[in-house]
């Protein structure tokens, strides 16, 4: 058996990343995809928006060293499939991303690596932008994030609620249906 | 029986053990492509767990994203862009070798994108489940497999089991109606229907088209559609298959022949959603208005007809993504400077594709100013455009012409646009920097990025078809 750390609790300041449909492309830029480790990525998060000093980027601000919570705009992790765009936030420290709505395949990449997807309505994803900076509590076992002055509910299948706390890992589970499989692929279901 | 949709019959085929009250379905795949830049770090898991892999023979692997797409005489060496690409490559080879997994490398005459190759071949087929480490794997739906991206630990649990723990998507359908007018291609229906859905307003779908518009598309033009369902956040995008299919696949290296052929027909058939089924959520949308279209911002839903304009009243995320394109609200499309054009990517880099761009070319020049690639999506592609002369209209006209490969779409194989440069493309993603850092992209059909080409700014190739 392989296991990851369970995660139960995040409890950082934020970082705002406000903007909308912000892309894979974005998080880690392609060239920074030639490499053939999962570590050390994050180097190039964010390689093109960082040090732009017109853009007084969030990330590169003193108050973000150590921020564990992104907070994202709707639609985050769009494009790309690219799983190194949620190893590029770990390396960089990054344990959870919440966002009104987040992608589906960087949803699933999240899950696999124990980074906590969170996704909240959008009035308490507001107070939370405007909170910047706050420290928050996401709560995996009770399904919140809460912060000084609000918390707001947040769904996970339940599955992968358990991975999370678990640590378990889906490859292992998909190991152990190993009679399922090979009877699917002589054409016999064993439920049948 | 309860009537089902075309995607709830594939997923049925497939369910290996259904959802219980706390674990997933687990739906097994059929068809498992690899290609050299999301999988070595799969191939590492295998390593690290002791694990095999299951199928190799349902999986296959082609190099397409990193590696170099410059023009090369027959029997000269590849000649990676870099040395981390050339480990990526090299790793892929000892990977597929090691684990018995046929792959189409470079020099390979059937390398190629990957999204390209597996129709061409004729392995992608109705009813299967396909899987890839690329987003645009939902290419494949356009003969009726359900088809999509994953992640690079997915990519080793494929491997290393077949399977995948899947919650069940919502479904889409998105009915069609009309037919496309002259000079408008599934290009500008995908870049419409995106701009209509929004880039996430098909979170945790699975598209179908449907309708008679998407009936009368060839399977190249259907691909080009079901290539861009991700970029409304599509999990898929989906066609049911028909005799356009049929003919499309019989004959075709891995299709089956004599009666098996027969028996798989009547099998594909049966695909087709049934009447009454009932879809999540429906959209309708109208071709027969429909005009060339491109984009204007930085994402592909940020797209306006090629003779309108940006739009005047914009938002906050429109005014970020107008000053990183350098555009004004309200200000026209048409006559836009243009410096690189890009023919290629999985979107549209097939032979129709290719005739298309050269119909606008032929007996024209490219604008002095402007560089224009034409990148063939497979070394099949390649031989039929060659074998029909486009080569030489390309050529003539100015453009270049390269091996196949992701090229521009992607800019991470030594092509790429510079600071500051526009390039009218016909790849998938208008991202900032996605075709180079400070590149500033505008997608559209390869008539549209032809048109550009020969004019030197943004026209509407109608004007040069007619």
């Amino acid at each position: 058996m392989t296991s990851r750390q369970p995660v139960s609790l995040v409890r950082s300041r934020t970082v705002v990343l406000a903007a909308a449909d912000i892309d894979t492309d974005q998080i880690i830029p392609a060239r920074f995809l030639k490499g053939t480790v999962r570590e050390g990525l994050g180097r190039g998060l964010f390689a093109d928006w960082r040090g732009d000093a017109s853009r007084s980027f969030a990330l590169d601000r003193p108050e973000a060293a150590g921020a564990q919570v992104l907070v994202a705009g709707a639609n985050f992790g769009c494009g790309s499939s690219r799983e190194h765009a949620v190893w590029a936030l770990m390396d960089a420290g990054f344990r959870a991303v919440v966002s009104t709505k987040l992608a589906d395949i960087f949803k699933r990449n999240a899950l696999q690596n124990g980074l906590v997807p969170v996704e909240i309505d959008e009035a308490a994803h507001a107070s939370l932008v405007a909170a910047e900076g706050r420290e928050v509590r996401v709560d995996v076992a009770a399904l919140t994030v809460s912060w000084a002055g609000g918390v707001a509910a947040f769904a996970l299948p339940p599955f992968a609620r358990r991975c999370l706390l678990e640590g378990r890992d889906e490859l292992d589970i998909l190991l152990s249906h190993e009679d399922a499989i090979a009877a699917h692929e002589r054409g016999v279901s064993l439920e049948a | 029986m309860t009537p089902r949709t075309l995607f709830q019959k594939v997923w049925d085929a497939h369910v290996v053990r259904p959802a219980t009250a706390d674990t997933p379905a687990v739906l097994y795949v059929d068809l498992h492509l690899l290609h050299e830049v999301t999988s070595p770090q799969a191939f590492a898991v295998l390593r690290e767990r002791g694990l095999a892999v299951r199928r190799p023979d349902r999986t296959l692997a082609t190099m397409d994203h990193a590696i170099p797409t410059t023009p090369r005489a027959a029997g000269r060496p590849f000649v990676p862009a870099d040395p981390e690409a050339a480990a990526q490559v090299a790793q892929l080879e000892t990977n597929t070798r090691g684990a018995g997994i046929t792959l189409y490398g470079v020099g390979h005459d059937r390398q190629g994108i990957v999204h390209v190759i597996a129709p061409e071949l004729g392995v992608t087929q109705p009813g299967r489940t396909i899987v890839c480490g690329d987003s645009h794997t939902s290419t494949h739906g356009a003969l009726g497999a359900l088809a999509f991206g994953i992640g690079t630990s997915e990519v080793a649990q494929v491997l290393a089991t077949q399977c995948l723990l899947q919650e069940p998507p919502r479904t889409l359908a998105v009915e069609v109606e009309g037919r496309l007018g002259p000079g408008v291609t599934a290009k500008d229906l995908a870049l419409a229907l995106i701009a209509r859905l929004g880039a996430d307003g098909a979170t945790g779908h699975v598209v179908e088209y449907r309708g008679p518009a998407v009936r009368a598309l060839s399977i190249e033009e259907r691909m080009t559609v079901c290539n861009m369902s991700i970029e409304a956040g599509a999990r898929a995008g989906m066609v049911a298959p028909d005799e356009t299919t049929f003919a499309y696949l019989k004959g075709r290296p891995h299709a089956p022949g004599g009666e098996a052929w027969e028996r798989a027909v009547s099998g594909w058939r049966a695909l087709a959603t049934d009447e009454g089924a009932a879809f999540d959520r429906v959209v309708a949308f109208d071709a027969t208005s429909l005009e060339p279209m491109i984009t204007y911002g930085t994402n592909p839903a940020m797209a306006v007809p090629v003779r309108g304009h940006v739009p005047a009243d914009v938002s906050g995320p429109t005014q970020r993504a107008l000053a990183y394109m350098g555009l004004a609200p309200g200000q026209p499309m048409l006559g836009h400077p243009v410096d690189v054009v890009f023919i290629g990517s999985c979107t549209n880099s097939r032979l129709s594709d290719l005739r298309l761009a050269a119909s606008v070319m032929r007996g024209r020049k490219v604008a002095p100013w402007i560089r224009a690639l034409v990148v063939p999506g497979s070394q099949q592609v390649k031989r039929e455009a060659e074998a029909e002369g486009l080569d030489r209209t390309f050529l003539e006209a100015g453009a270049e012409w390269r091996e196949a490969g992701c090229s521009m779409c992607i800019a991470m194989n030594g092509d790429r646009l510079e600071r500051g440069q526009y390039a009218v493309s016909t790849s998938n993603r208008n991202f900032e920097g996605r075709q180079g850092p400070g590149g500033r992209t505008f997608l559209a059909s390869p008539l549209t990025a032809a048109a550009a080409a020969v004019c030197g700014h943004i026209a509407d190739p109608r004007e040069l078809v007619a």
